[in-house]
């Protein structure tokens, strides 16, 4: 039946065109436009990356292997290197999955589980909300009202209690205590992320067949047990798929992190220390760049496509078949 | 399934009676679920909030009808910016809707089965959620570097690479849900392909499509990464010259959220709150015209 449909559709069966023959020229215009658009998004990414290789090629061929493991950037001396934006980069994106996964799989199970049947459309829609705000926006609220208010209530109390410390020391002790850092980062991009992966996560559990949650508390289960044993086995897969999709977004976010990360080229240890990610680095550095520093701007820009794309390839496997709907 | 065995027969040992620990961790897991809902309304209001506190004072006339004034200086509006946004995402919805929309068609029409409509769906989806800046580059790459100049047609076509993939995805999804026996009778009719399509399908799944467009509107109006390297920014009146530099909102909040100057700053704070509140209502609209299942 799909298969007739569709070759009527198509126009496969000749009959059905032959008669209105002075429109074919116009049928097949269409046809070859909606192709000719469907070929251009293969080609944006295609240019996308090429564009970014080329531009990137003379750092790499500058530094070589080098580039990947230096810390060094360096202006005056033509120095450039990009770990402390890839460690940056990871680690920002890390700490808001660490923080943020939870939180958006609560925010998941409360909405399918828990919500009341009238509140969860608003609710719903508010979180979702949360995924419009522009990420300047993000970027401003945690530069100037969250930043300060971490830095004195939580950074300052916490670097006073664990200085001399050792590995708790170094990781928590902020030399600057000014809110902004590789933390903060990490906090915001959280925020960003949670409505995306809430979201997600809620439509898959939304998919599970209601007769199996029924099965389940019709056997005197509790709301947790049919979270743990009913509802997490059957769409693991794909919240893998959406969490992947956040870390995607965390990865490759500028504005927010450009705002809060404090965009400094030092590698430390602690999380509270200012640090750049990819990102933030090319936002901040690129209209003023030149001759090699804008080559090895682009060529970040090389190592934030790889990173990131593998990461939303995997994601969008894993997460495909149900979101195919 | 091991487990809910042994559940049901510890319920069936002690019917009525719910064992402490089972209790503990469900009270646990609704507090938790709770708790992470309300964080999240609780950012979206403190932000709201914030907005309008900080920004509801730039809100004078004047704010619509200057342009920026000069670092340090006082008065001036953001008149310039505003223009120039509205610019840059028409050029750029412009050039997206037609792209995205035909290319969609394609999927959901032409190359249902097809390896090549399978490959481009798959492009289209990790475009979608592609950084912003990697767009930025290659629009440099593409455009500013050998025009030599910063340029509102380069920051137009930016912001229609990132629409295109919103449009082509719930273009896609509409069209999708038209069913088929309407396409049948069309071609019963022995109306040709795109004759079916875009009077028949279409019109069915327009509403749809129009939410697409609106969705892809909200979603490049606050883009500011890509617009850093490729419109760049004006802070003198709009002079509708799109072959230079062209001031838009997103670049000049940036700019002035982060500078030293007072009278900037709140001019950044004003813009936002603008910027903000448009781009809500604007998802606000689209979600309530679509249906909420299709949303995303």
């Amino acid at each position: 039946m799909p298969a007739l449909t569709e070759s009527i559709a198509l126009g496969r069966t000749r009959s059905a065109t032959a008669r209105k023959a002075p429109s074919r020229s116009l049928d097949t215009l269409f046809r070859t436009c909606s192709y000719g658009a469907a070929l251009l998004v293969l080609l944006v990414l295609a240019g996308i990356l090429g564009s970014i290789l080329y531009g990137g090629w003379p750092a790499f061929r500058e530094f070589g292997f080098g580039f990947l493991t230096s810390s060094a950037w360096n202006v005056g001396t033509e120095q450039y290197g990009a770990l402390v934006a890839v460690i940056g980069t990871v680690a920002s994106a890390f700490l808001a999955l660490l923080i943020g996964v939870p939180v958006s799989l609560g925010i998941a199970v409360y909405l399918t589980q828990l919500c009341p049947g009238w509140a969860r459309k608003p609710v719903a829609m508010t979180i979702e909300l949360l995924a419009a705000v522009p990420s300047i926006i993000y970027g401003m609220w945690g530069l100037f009202v969250f930043a300060p208010l971490f830095a004195r209530y939580i950074q300052i109390p916490v670097s006073n209690l664990v200085e001399g410390m050792p590995i708790v020391g170094t990781l928590f002790y902020a030399r600057v205590p000014s809110g902004v850092g590789v933390f903060t980062a990490g906090i915001i991009l959280a925020i960003m992320i949670v409505p995306f992966i809430a979201s997600i996560a809620r439509d898959m559990l939304d998919q599970i067949p209601t007769v199996l949650r029924e099965s389940a508390y019709g056997i005197g289960c509790t709301t947790w047990e049919v979270v743990r044993h009913v509802l997490v086995p059957q769409a693991a897969v794909s919240i893998i798929g959406a969490i992947m999709l956040g870390l995607g977004r965390a990865l490759g976010e500028t504005m927010a992190v450009t705002f809060v990360v404090g965009n400094a080229n030092r590698l430390s240890a602690s999380i509270f220390d200012p640090s750049s990610t990819i990102a933030s680095r090319i936002a901040n550095e690129f209209n003023e760049a030149d001759g090699l520093q804008l080559n090895a701007l682009m060529a970040l820009g090389c190592i934030l496509f790889v990173i990131t794309f593998v990461v939303l390839i995997i994601a969008r496997l894993l997460t495909r078949r149900v979101q195919a709907a | 399934m091991v487990s809910s065995s042994t559940i049901a027969a510890t319920a069936q040992r002690r019917p009525g009676r719910v064992r402490q620990g089972r209790r503990v961790a469900d009270r646990t897991l609704r507090i938790a679920c709770t708790g992470a809902t309300v964080v999240g309304a609780l950012v979206l209001g403190s932000i709201l909030v914030m907005l309008i506190v900080q920004g509801v004072r730039g809100f004078t006339p004047a704010l619509f009808t200057n342009p920026t004034p000069g670092p340090g200086s006082e008065g001036g509006g953001i008149a310039n910016a505003i223009l120039g946004s509205v610019v840059l995402t028409g050029i750029g919805i412009l050039i997206a809707t037609p792209v995205g929309v035909m290319a969609g068609t394609f999927l959901a029409e032409y190359g249902r089965g097809s390896k090549l409509a399978a490959l481009i769906r798959f492009l289209n989806d990790v475009l979608l959620s592609a950084p912003s800046i990697l767009i930025g580059l290659f629009v440099y790459t593409l455009m500013v570097r050998p025009m030599g100049t910063y340029s509102g047609w380069a920051g137009g076509v930016a912001l229609a690479i990132i629409a295109v993939p919103v449009i082509v995805r719930t273009t896609e999804d509409m069209l999708r849900l038209v069913p088929g026996t309407l396409r049948e009778a069309g071609a019963a009719l022995g109306a040709p392909p795109s004759t079916v399509i875009m009077s028949v399908t279409w019109r069915a799944a327009s509403a749809g499509i129009v939410t697409g467009i609106i969705l892809a509107l909200a979603r490049i109006a606050g883009e500011t990464a890509p617009l850093l390297f490729t419109a760049l920014n004006n802070n003198s009146w709009f002079s509708a010259n799109l072959m230079g530099g062209v001031a838009n909102l997103p670049v000049m909040i940036y700019q002035f959220a982060l500078s030293p100057y007072p009278n900037w700053q709140g001019l950044a704070w004003a813009g936002a709150l603008l910027i903000t509140a448009t781009i809500l209502a604007l998802s606000i609209i689209a979600r309530l015209v679509i249906k909420p299942q299709i949303s995303r």
